[in-house]
């Protein structure tokens, strides 16, 4: 639908934004509270690129909030700066700088500890504002006098002095921001910070920096921060050191939820409604202070029963009336099973990614003296362990073997005891795990790890994109859209894993046979030189499981694989040669008719069943 | 300007603050450890202490009354708190449960300023303990000198409930592992219940008796909140022993900084937690992986 009309949100925006100072006074909005609505929109645009799209919930946007409007203020006051807007640019420059040094200490951690920290960080802003730098920002008292703005331009100047002024130019700046944070959202950093939120560990184990990201939406969020600070002194006409306090962060955090996060439009729906709310309480229902206590509790009970806030809760009835109304009507919403085709798919094969080193023969992967030891545990001791360019190596073990924990140092997502893992002749031991994707190697998950709230095909793009675009890229304003190298890629991988016809589904939608085929597809759209699948066959039917093989074998031309799994007839099928671990060790290697006939394998497996035969 | 007699007084204050935070900290991590939750009204739970403990001194004029009825009533909402609301929120996202104790703590601060108005509240040391002991070295005000031994008595009692009784077993399993615990056949949710409450006493607690020292406002819970996140991130968050070491550091820290510049407290204290996240991201007494 957004392909189709690119604009269309835009417009609609735009149309609202001239329809609203003729139609809100009607609804009983002062025209002071019109425009304080623009600025916690401005303020929450950003907010909820870092919340609502990026899930990093911080408490301390007022920080931001109030250096950009300070340092604006400052600008424009004592100073004696003329330029308003330029003060404001360089409020939010200011606050972005500030942003990024914040942000490289607040994102040292993640879930509740970040939270923990931004509470920190608004409340030392806030003391800061008020003592040592109170020769700057007036303390308690602010900085009155910030100049109205007013555009030369050339011919006549425009001036913003009544309400309406000050609307028309809030409304402008407000549509700039929301565009410019659209084309954030839409672009493949947007696309990342979705994946991030949904779930970071995967986002990194394809190839993606998610530190690097994260912290790029908090400067984002800072930056709009610093700008809406700035328009609150231009609309106000003074800067007030209540932009500095935590409440002012909660105001946001809590508006955001009431409107709904992740829509962009949150935040406005949201301070639409409290600023309304807070009107009506103290000036027509005459409650004083108690305002604050009627607010609370509706919004205690908003998070409670309404999780996806009011713009959530609206375009979750558009989907639920459009999806009657495309059940009711004929033919249309039929969606064709997912049917497994007999044969193999019959696309282009996905390559694996050309490098310099000579692929042809030679080691791809050499692991020597692997351990890894957790507290008193040994899950693997001394592995030693070659794969040749080109094979296709099985690894079987009883539970317990140490299979994954194997798997997992070679991906490095666990860093050995001890040990060296060469990969294509690099040593690899101790580095990151998007960096190793980067080189080439990654790894299908036993237990799925897939972006849930993202669509099929948007799963597969972000895998796509971190090796189009590498470990890290600020291309904030680039429509993946318009890539078709980047569409054919996806479009390959979703082909391979037979889930072309499942494009558009949520992921929560799809069955377990086709998140499981997801799962591999996502290794597999990275173009991965060497694909390790743990367990790749786990859960699945026998018809699932011939028809995966299957997809296993086709997806093994022209690429080296290492395949975990209890199937054995499966992997012995599979599998030009296998390696069995036990009890953490290597026990034997070898061809698949070697491990059938071995009898410490089937010692190992069936507990000794020969001497106990031999006893009988 | 810096003289040896106020150093030591106001390393003596340091040390009260500091086992208060300690304290109110341990609250908070020992919930967070076994239920996941951040509880963001516990700042509000330390206010609640001391309004009720107000209210119950001005029926009876007695300040043991006064400290029970605090702790019993924040103990009494925690219960409350956590089967009313927060039980449904251990399956959803954390940031749900961030929003809704959020909530809860405006709702909390506004309902005390709609009920007792902004203005703030006294209550008065016990009899025998009002004036100055002489310390030899400096004199000291005689009700901060018992505060620091009811504080500490209560930091035992806590410990003795946590690693001495079979609850407190089951609730540092949780912290450990709480999946386990649950698949043991172990009613996890009326230990989670007990646990919340037992939290929330502990800030309802540290909140009356610390009502003498500090005067009670309906918002003097936020600045509290605030010094107790400090106080866990420094110590390692789930750790007892951290937020006791974290809570004896953050007071040492505010008051020694306040005797030169109160303004610049919280910075320093920015700085301490900086420095340990930089150093050690889980924290000085914290474990890596708990998240």
């Amino acid at each position: 639908m957004r392909s189709q009309r690119p604009f269309l949100v835009e417009t609609i925006t735009a149309i609202a934004l001239i329809l609203a100072p003729f139609v809100l006074p009607h609804l009983g909005f002062t025209p002071n509270t019109i425009n304080r609505i623009l600025v916690w929109g401005l303020f929450g645009l950003g907010f909820d690129i870092l919340f609502g799209y990026t899930g990093l919930l911080s408490f301390g946007q007022s920080a931001f909030f109030g250096t950009g409007g300070m340092f604006a203020a400052y600008l424009l006051t004592e100073a004696g700066f003329g330029y308003v807007m330029a003060a404001v640019f360089l409020g939010t420059i200011v606050a972005a700088i500030v942003g990024y040094l914040i942000g490289l200490i607040a994102l040292r951690r993640t879930g509740i500890y970040f939270a923990m920290i931004t509470v920190a960080i608004a409340e030392v802003f806030f003391f800061v504002e008020f003592n040592p730098l109170s020769a700057f920002t007036g303390g308690e008292n602010g900085l009155p006098g910030v100049p109205r703005p007013s555009i030369f331009l050339g011919f006549t100047t425009l001036e913003f002095n009544t309400d309406f002024q000050v609307y028309g130019f809030l409304a402008f700046w407000y549509f700039v921001g929301l565009v410019i944070a659209l084309r954030i959202v839409r672009s493949p950093v947007g696309a990342i910070l979705s994946a991030i939120r949904d779930n970071p560990q995967r986002a990194a184990a394809l190839g993606h920096d998610i530190h690097s990201y994260k912290l790029t939406a908090f400067v984002v969020a800072a930056a709009y921060a610093g700008f809406a600070g700035g328009m609150l002194g231009l609309m106000q006409g003074f800067m007030p050191p209540d932009a500095f306090m935590f409440e002012t962060s909660g105001q946001l955090v809590m508006q955001t939820a009431i409107g709904g996060a992740g829509t962009l439009f949150g935040p406005l729906v949201g301070a639409a409604v409290w600023l309304y709310l807070s009107d009506f309480f103290q000036n027509t229902l005459h409650l004083g202070a108690t305002w604050k206590l009627v607010l609370g509790i509706v919004f205690v009970l908003l998070v409670c029963f309404l999780r996806h806030g009011i713009v959530g809760a609206v375009i979750d009835l558009y989907r639920l009336v459009a999806g009657r109304w495309a059940e009711t009507a004929p033919g249309a919403g039929v969606v064709p099973p997912a049917s497994v085709p007999a044969t193999p798919p019959t696309v282009a094969m996905m390559p694996a990614r050309r490098r310099d080193s000579d692929r042809s023969s030679g080691p791809i992967l050499q692991a020597t003296g692997l351990t890894k030891r957790y507290g008193g545990v040994v899950a693997n001791s001394d592995i030693d362990f070659t794969v040749n360019h080109g094979e296709l190596r099985g690894i079987i073990g009883p539970n317990g073997a140490g299979k994954s924990t194997f798997f997992k140092m070679l991906t490095c997502e666990v860093p050995p005891t001890s040990g060296q893992i060469l990969f294509e002749g690099k040593d690899i031991t101790g580095m990151g795990v998007a960096d190793v994707c980067q080189l080439g190697l990654t790894k299908s998950y036993q237990i799925n790890q897939l972006f849930n709230r993202l669509t099929v095909r948007e799963n597969l793009m972000i895998a796509a994109l971190a090796e189009t675009r590498g470990k890290f890229k600020l291309d904030l304003f680039s429509n993946p859209r318009n890539s078709p190298e980047l569409t054919e890629q996806v479009d390959h991988a979703m082909a391979l894993v037979n889930l072309a016809s499942r494009g558009d589904a949520q992921v929560s939608e799809l069955a377990y046979g086709e998140k499981r085929r997801l799962e591999i597809g996502l290794a597999l759209a990275t173009s991965p030189s060497l694909l390790l699948l743990d367990e790749p066959l786990a859960g699945m039917s026998p018809a699932e499981r011939i028809e995966t093989v299957k997809l296993l074998k086709s997806i093994s031309r022209g690429r080296t694989m290492i395949v975990i799994d209890h199937d054995m007839d499966a992997l012995f099928e599979l599998a030009e040669r296998v390696t069995v671990l036990q009890e953490g060790r290597v026990l034997v290697e070898g061809t698949p008719d070697e491990i059938k006939g071995n009898t410490k394998v089937q010692e190992a497996y069936l507990g000794g069943v020969h001497d106990v035969l031999a006893a009988q | 300007m810096v003289n040896w007699a106020n150093f030591i007084s106001q390393c003596f204050n340091g040390l009260v603050l500091g086992a208060l935070l300690a304290l109110i900290s341990s609250g908070l991590t020992i919930i967070y450890g076994t239920l996941g939750v951040l509880n963001l009204a516990h700042g509000a739970m330390f206010m609640l202490g001391g309004y009720a403990g107000w209210v119950a001194y001005t029926y009876s004029g007695s300040f043991l009354v006064a400290v029970a009825a605090g702790s019993l009533f924040v103990m009494l909402v925690g219960i409350v708190v956590e089967r009313l609301i927060i039980r449904h929120f251990y399956t959803r996202p954390h940031e749900d449960q961030l929003l809704v104790t959020f909530g809860l703590s405006i709702v909390f601060v506004e309902a005390v300023r709609f009920f007792f108005g902004s203005l703030s509240k006294m209550v008065p040391p016990p009899g025998p303990l009002v004036g100055i002991t002489p310390l030899g070295f400096m004199m000291y005000p005689t009700y901060r000198l018992a505060l620091l031994g009811i504080v500490a008595v209560a930091l035992l009692a806590l410990y003795f409930v946590l690693y001495r009784t079979r609850i407190g077993m089951i609730v540092r399993a949780g912290i450990e592992d709480s999946v386990m615990v649950d698949s043991l056949g172990i009613d996890v949710y009326k230990i989670f219940m007990l646990v919340f409450g037992i939290g929330a006493m502990a800030a309802g607690f540290a909140g009356i008796v610390n009502a003498p020292v500090v005067s009670i406002a309906p918002d003097v819970g936020e600045a509290i909140l605030v010094q107790t996140f400090v106080v866990v991130v420094i110590g390692g968050v789930g750790s007892f022993p951290g937020a006791i070491l974290g809570g004896l550091i953050a007071g040492q820290i505010i008051s020694i900084t306040s005797m030169f510049n109160p303004g610049y407290a919280y910075i320093m204290l920015f700085v301490a937690m900086t420095l340990v996240l930089v150093l050690r991201p889980y924290g000085l007494l914290g474990a890596a992986g708990r998240e």
